[in-house]
């Protein structure tokens, strides 16, 4: 594996399919970069940066990989994985609902570059916080996949989002039968508990105090630690 | 789950953790992976060949055969690796599914082998990617077109229990199943021609007579004429009605083309007959004999080519449609400009645009009669370029169609090569089906002496008799011998069988009918003279044939010609001689006699399985027939409690 930065890779793609627009200096849109392949960083600096061993990084990375080439070069250029990607494994997982909202808001929250495609970089990186990170690490990845414009706190509105989106995945067959208003009032629930202050967001020292005291919460958390 | 997602469970499972913070009830407890194994190579050995992939390649796919524990039932301790007995070639592609979750259909494979494999490790061939698939179901249609003309064939079997109608409608429709069929075949199709001969005589000149001018024949001989016309009239007819009286579904048959074309062509005769010579319909009756032309067109059952060709006709209506379509846009438009380029000179025949039409279409098809023929420069101008465009226009759907005929030709030319070479594969396969069924009754004797050593003889004896039949056959030999036990009758075969019910209808028994397909009786008795030969020990000099009941002197003499004169050359391999299965090991042990199995026809009463019957040799012992057996003949042979063999002979 070459062990060249992403953002050389970037430059480099830049200048050999001319979709390098100088005037907004941003990259199009990933149908243009349909000629490159990502490529990782070296093992060795993802061993680094991780805190998976040698083989669960083998075993991540050729199950990405997979995903990643068997696209159309034009949806998605291999070696990164889209939201249409995440969308697309999200709703073969649950099938009876609509999880396309909640696989987007996985996606913000991994793609940590925020350049639309997740990488193997941000990917391990991700995984490695949820499954091997400290509790509070992980604490920190939930609050953070739940504060959408991620500036430190959790409105009312994010949170009516992200809760729409997971009962979304629930679908229409449920027992007992859906209310309307079920996820407005989880999310009063949510703040009830979380929002110490009363002041309409929950900040996350505020999210984290709570979920400390919460034994559930704590246990749950510990729960997926061996799915890799 | 869908296939190829498994993989990322994991993940999925990781993300999870998103709902944690949110959730209000607690949790349920995690399945463990017991099993915590790290990912492994595993070898995968298909017939020598070894393949490697990781466990969980495999595992993204659980509801196949790979994917599954169904493979533990193939794991080979010894090697530590799974071993399938299959085409390795083949595997390729089903383990390439894996690793890229695309399936792809070889060309050079075949489809059947190919769906064989599919099915045996669980994959729907419908997961086929799309750049193999339009290949794979094309083969595969041409396979099911395949079989599809094979069960029609075996449609024409004639089936046991045909009426008489259903019988005339299969020599109607396929004139190769007897000789009337063919017989009415070539009739009608002599007749066809002849009236279409006739129409056409009818109109030419005969010679004039003196004093009038030419007459057409019609009108000379009109007697002969009507009288030919008639008789071919009334051929058609019956053989019309013949067919509506067969055919399976009337309405059907009365909208097909063919019963369409032949009422057409018969119509004309009784509609002129019905007509009177009134001047005003005479000239409609004279248009009317146009259609008798139809006639022609019944040839089309007797010629597969005309067939072949209206159906792709058939088959290609929408190049042909397209056809005319562009000629008649192509004719509009170049008349149009002709008329108008015309238009200035003098004495044009292009008098108006439908005049034009004639001299496009005839320049358009290139054939120029020249009739009409623009004088001024524009015109010769628009009229090269309307010919130049004909030939294009007119060749451009022309190939779908040769393409689509030549197809259909082809397929029916494989039909044909497959009938005709049916035969000669099935009677290949029947010989081989007899020679296997004579193998058992051949053997049987010598597996029944091979029972009788191993219970009573030395060790030398053994090695004599050891038969080269391998341990599979005697199994299955040891299994059909079961079933003649379970059913009390005997495999024999065929010409013993026929042979007989043909003696049995020979005997002339008083009180029994020696109808071949009598049950209880006849054969009951006729041909219970059985003489039990009790061979205790091979070694031991076999009593000469049989003592034999008198009065059945001549059929005995009949037996015993067949035993004695029985010297064949027969060994496992001879399939002809039948009656004298006499084996050169028997006649080793069985010095000088020999052994035959002859023709017994009787069901075994259970009486007379003999427990403890040693020498029963009297021919009174004739057993009450059993009610209901049916008369199959058997050989009989049964094994005493001393297990000595009783090899019964019967006189026939």
């Amino acid at each position: 594996m070459k062990s060249r930065s992403q953002d050389q890779s970037l430059s480099d793609s830049r200048e050999l399919d001319r979709s390098y627009d100088p005037l907004t200096d941003s990259v199009s849109d990933e149908g243009e970069l349909s000629t490159v392949c990502y490529r990782p960083e070296g093992l060795d600096h993802l061993l680094q940066q991780t805190n998976f061993n040698k083989k669960e990084l083998q075993v991540l990375y050729r199950g990405f990989k997979n995903v990643t080439v068997g696209r159309l070069p034009q949806e998605c250029p291999s070696g990164v994985v889209n939201e249409e990607t995440f969308k697309h494994i999200y709703s073969q997982f649950f099938p009876q609902g609509d999880s396309s909202m909640y696989a987007h808001f996985l996606f913000e929250a991994f793609d940590t570059h925020n350049n639309g495609s997740v990488c193997f970089e941000d990917f391990v990186m991700g995984l490695s916080i949820i499954l091997r990170g400290s509790i509070t690490d992980k604490l920190n990845w939930a609050f953070n996949l739940y504060d959408l414009n991620k500036d430190g706190c959790i409105t009312k509105e994010e949170m009516t989002d992200i809760m729409c989106s997971i009962y979304d995945m629930m679908g229409k067959y449920t027992y007992p039968c859906m209310k309307d208003n079920a996820p407005k009032e989880h999310v009063d629930n949510f703040f009830r508990k979380m929002d110490k202050n009363n002041d309409g967001v929950v900040t996350i020292e505020e999210f984290l105090e709570t979920c400390q005291k919460d034994e559930n919460i704590m246990q749950s958390m510990h729960m997926f630690d061996n799915v890799i | 789950m869908a296939a190829g997602v498994a993989a990322w469970l994991p993940f999925a499972r990781a993300a999870a953790i998103g709902w944690m913070p949110v959730a209000n009830c607690p949790m349920p407890v995690a399945p463990r992976d017991h099993s915590k194994r790290q990912d492994e190579l595993i070898i995968l050995n298909v017939s020598g060949r070894r393949f490697q992939t990781w466990r969980t390649t495999l595992d993204r796919y659980p509801d196949t055969l790979l994917g599954s524990s169904e493979k533990e039932f193939f794991y080979n301790e010894e090697n530590k690796e799974y071993f399938f007995d299959r085409d390795p070639d083949a595997f390729r592609s089903v383990l390439n599914f894996y690793r890229t979750g695309k399936l792809h259909y070889p060309r050079y494979e075949c489809i059947s082998a190919y769906d064989e494999e599919l099915a045996f490790f669980g994959i729907i061939p419908e997961i086929i990617g799309d750049c193999c698939y339009e290949e794979y179901k094309d083969r595969k249609r041409e396979n099911l077109e395949r079989l599809q003309d094979d069960q029609e064939e075996n449609k024409d079997m004639k089936l046991p229990n045909m009426n008489f109608r259903e019988t005339m409608w299969r020599a109607f429709e396929n004139p190769h199943t007897s000789t009337m069929a063919l017989v009415f075949y070539y009739v009608t199709g002599f007749f066809i021609a002849i009236s279409v001969i006739t129409n056409v005589v009818e109109t030419v000149p005969c010679g004039a007579t003196a004093n009038q001018k030419d007459m057409p024949c019609g009108e000379r001989y009109t007697v002969a004429f009507f009288c030919m016309d008639t008789a071919c009239v009334m051929i058609f007819t019956v053989e019309y009605l013949m067919r509506l009286f067969a055919a399976p579904s009337r309405y059907r048959f009365m909208r097909s083309v063919m019963s369409i074309i032949d009422v057409v062509a018969i119509l004309p005769y009784y509609i002129g007959l019905v007509m009177t010579n009134n001047e005003d319909v005479s000239g409609a009756f004279v248009t009317l004999r146009v259609f008798r032309v139809f006639r022609i067109f019944k040839f089309s059952r007797h010629s597969q080519g005309l067939r072949i060709l209206g159906y792709t006709l058939k088959s290609c209506a929408s190049e042909l449609g397209f056809l005319l379509f562009s000629l008649t846009m192509a004719i509009i438009i170049f008349a149009t400009v002709m008329f108008y380029a015309e238009k200035g000179s003098s004495s044009s025949k292009f008098t108006s645009i439908p005049a034009s039409f004639w001299y496009t279409i005839v320049t358009m098809t290139t054939l120029g009669y020249g009739d009409m023929v623009p004088k001024t420069i524009a015109g010769k101008i628009f009229g090269s370029i309307c010919s130049l465009s004909g030939v294009l226009v007119i060749a451009l759907p022309v190939p779908v169609i040769v393409s689509n005929f030549s197809r259909i030709y082809h397929q029916n030319q494989r039909a044909d090569k497959r009938r005709a070479q049916k035969k000669a594969r099935l009677a290949r396969i029947r010989i081989a089906k007899t020679g296997s069924s004579n193998a058992f009754l051949q053997s049987k004797r010598n597996g029944l002496l091979n029972e009788l050593l191993e219970l009573t003889g030395t060790e030398e004896d053994e090695q004599k008799l050891t038969k080269t039949t391998s341990l599979l056959e005697s199994q299955h030999h040891h299994l059909l011998h079961c079933l003649e036990k379970t059913t009390a009758h005997e495999f024999v075969d065929e010409q013993m069988f026929e042979q007989n019910c043909l003696e049995t209808a020979l005997q002339s028994y008083p009180s029994r009918s020696p109808s071949i397909s009598s049950h209880d009786g006849s054969m009951g008795t006729c041909c219970s003279r059985r003489v039990k030969r009790n061979t205790p020990l091979p070694n031991a000099s076999v009593p000469p044939a049989h003592p034999v009941p008198t009065h059945q002197g001549p059929l005995q003499e009949l037996s015993a010609i067949r035993i004695q004169c029985g010297d064949p050359p027969s060994h496992t391999a001879s399939r002809s001689n039948l009656n004298l299965k006499t084996d050169d090991k028997g006649r080793i042990n069985c010095k000088g006699g020999q052994i035959t199995t002859a023709i017994i026809s009787l069901p075994t009463p259970p009486a007379l399985t003999p427990d403890g019957d040693g020498l029963h040799g009297p021919p009174q012992r004739r057993p009450p027939p059993p009610p209901g057996h049916p008369p199959a003949p058997s050989i009989q042979t049964t094994t005493s409690s001393a297990g000595t063999n009783i090899v019964k002979v019967s006189a026939l």
